[in-house]
């Protein structure tokens, strides 16, 4: 499929950003994600040309405003909707859930 | 900034502001730990083996990897001849296969051939070798840029690589994914393999950097 994705050959994206000592993972959502991708694999719901035609379904608006770590929430996300392992709709219900306990925290 | 704002650098600061006070978790903090307690009550996870699997690619799996394939290379001809012809094979040798590393190609840096590695279509990257890639190797600019202008871009990583030198640009897909075997450091003749392990970078392996000369490792 052609899309943003494909990037080989465009211009106008600026210098290379590069990171002394970058680490292997940023933020701790980003290690969940990652292992998660391994959750549902072994748990059969996709497989690698899967995940990776879920990404390039991205819009590509979406695609180039978000890192590579949400790029994979997103499929997951999608992926383990498809396959039955949850619903959209548990997730919204326990986003929502998780926002209201968080603005109930001490500081 | 000139250039479209690449989200993987943009997002990498977030986590600094999260935990002020009264800030509300990013939406994609709520959604990941959403997603990760619903999967465990259900049982379709379990978070320790998910914490083992974010260890092993923090602490085991990495470019250390890979410079012991190239040390080995360099110091054993036999050996050498293996990866060219069978990257896959002559790596798992060492005892470095698995996801994202099942079909290895070894690309070799001559006095007339400097090789390169990009994935343009999006991140992909020997893992059992290299270890996960870098923001940059992941980011819009190295991929769209690499195919067109390598030389610019070798450039910015600090390597000029003489205009009667050809540069190899190898593109990686799921499929097959390269790896540069750099070329051995001059006066490292009388050094052990595990010396010359200390002069592969992870950059060199990329086609980005070269190895460190002599006398520069610890």
């Amino acid at each position: 499929m052609n899309g943003v994705h494909d990037m080989g050959g465009l211009q106008g994206f600026g210098p290379i950003d590069r990171e002394a000592q970058e680490p292997v993972f940023h933020t701790d959502w980003e290690k969940r994600v990652f292992a998660l991708f391994f959750g549902g694999f072994a748990g059969g719901f996709y497989n690698i040309d899967m995940f990776r035609a879920e990404i390039e379904r991205m819009p590509g608006h979406e695609y180039l405003r978000s890192s590579y770590y949400e790029h994979w929430l997103h499929a997951i996300e999608a992926l383990l909707i498809q396959g039955g392992a949850v619903t959209h709709a548990e997730l919204q219900a326990r986003i929502a859930e998780l926002q209201a306990a968080g603005r109930k925290e001490p500081h | 900034m000139t250039s479209l704002p690449t989200a993987d650098t943009a997002m990498s600061h977030d986590h600094d502001h999260a935990h002020g006070h009264d800030a509300p978790l990013p939406e994609v903090v709520l959604r990941v730990k959403a997603l990760e307690e619903l999967l465990t009550e259900k049982g379709l996870v379990d978070s320790a083996a998910l914490d083992a699997i974010v260890d092993t690619y923090e602490k085991k799996i990495g470019p250390r990897n890979g410079a012991q394939v190239v040390a080995r290379a360099w110091t054993d001809p036999a050996y050498k001849a293996r990866l060219l012809a069978d990257g896959s094979k002559a790596i798992a040798e060492l005892g470095y296969s698995g996801v994202q590393g099942e079909d290895m190609v070894v690309v070799e840096n001559t006095a007339s051939v400097h090789n390169m590695v990009v994935c343009t279509l999006c991140s992909c990257y020997p893992w059992p070798t290299l270890g996960l890639p870098p923001v940059w190797y992941k980011s819009a600019p190295y991929r769209s840029r690499a195919v067109i202008d390598p030389r610019g871009v070798l450039k910015e990583f600090g390597v000029d690589v003489p205009a009667d030198k050809e540069v190899r640009v190898w593109d990686s897909n799921a499929e097959l994914r390269y790896f540069v075997l750099p070329e051995r450091p001059a006066g490292s003749e009388g050094l052990s393999e595990a010396e010359l392990i200390e002069l592969v970078t992870r950059d060199s392996m990329i086609g980005t950097g070269l190895p460190k000369p002599v006398g520069a490792a610890a």
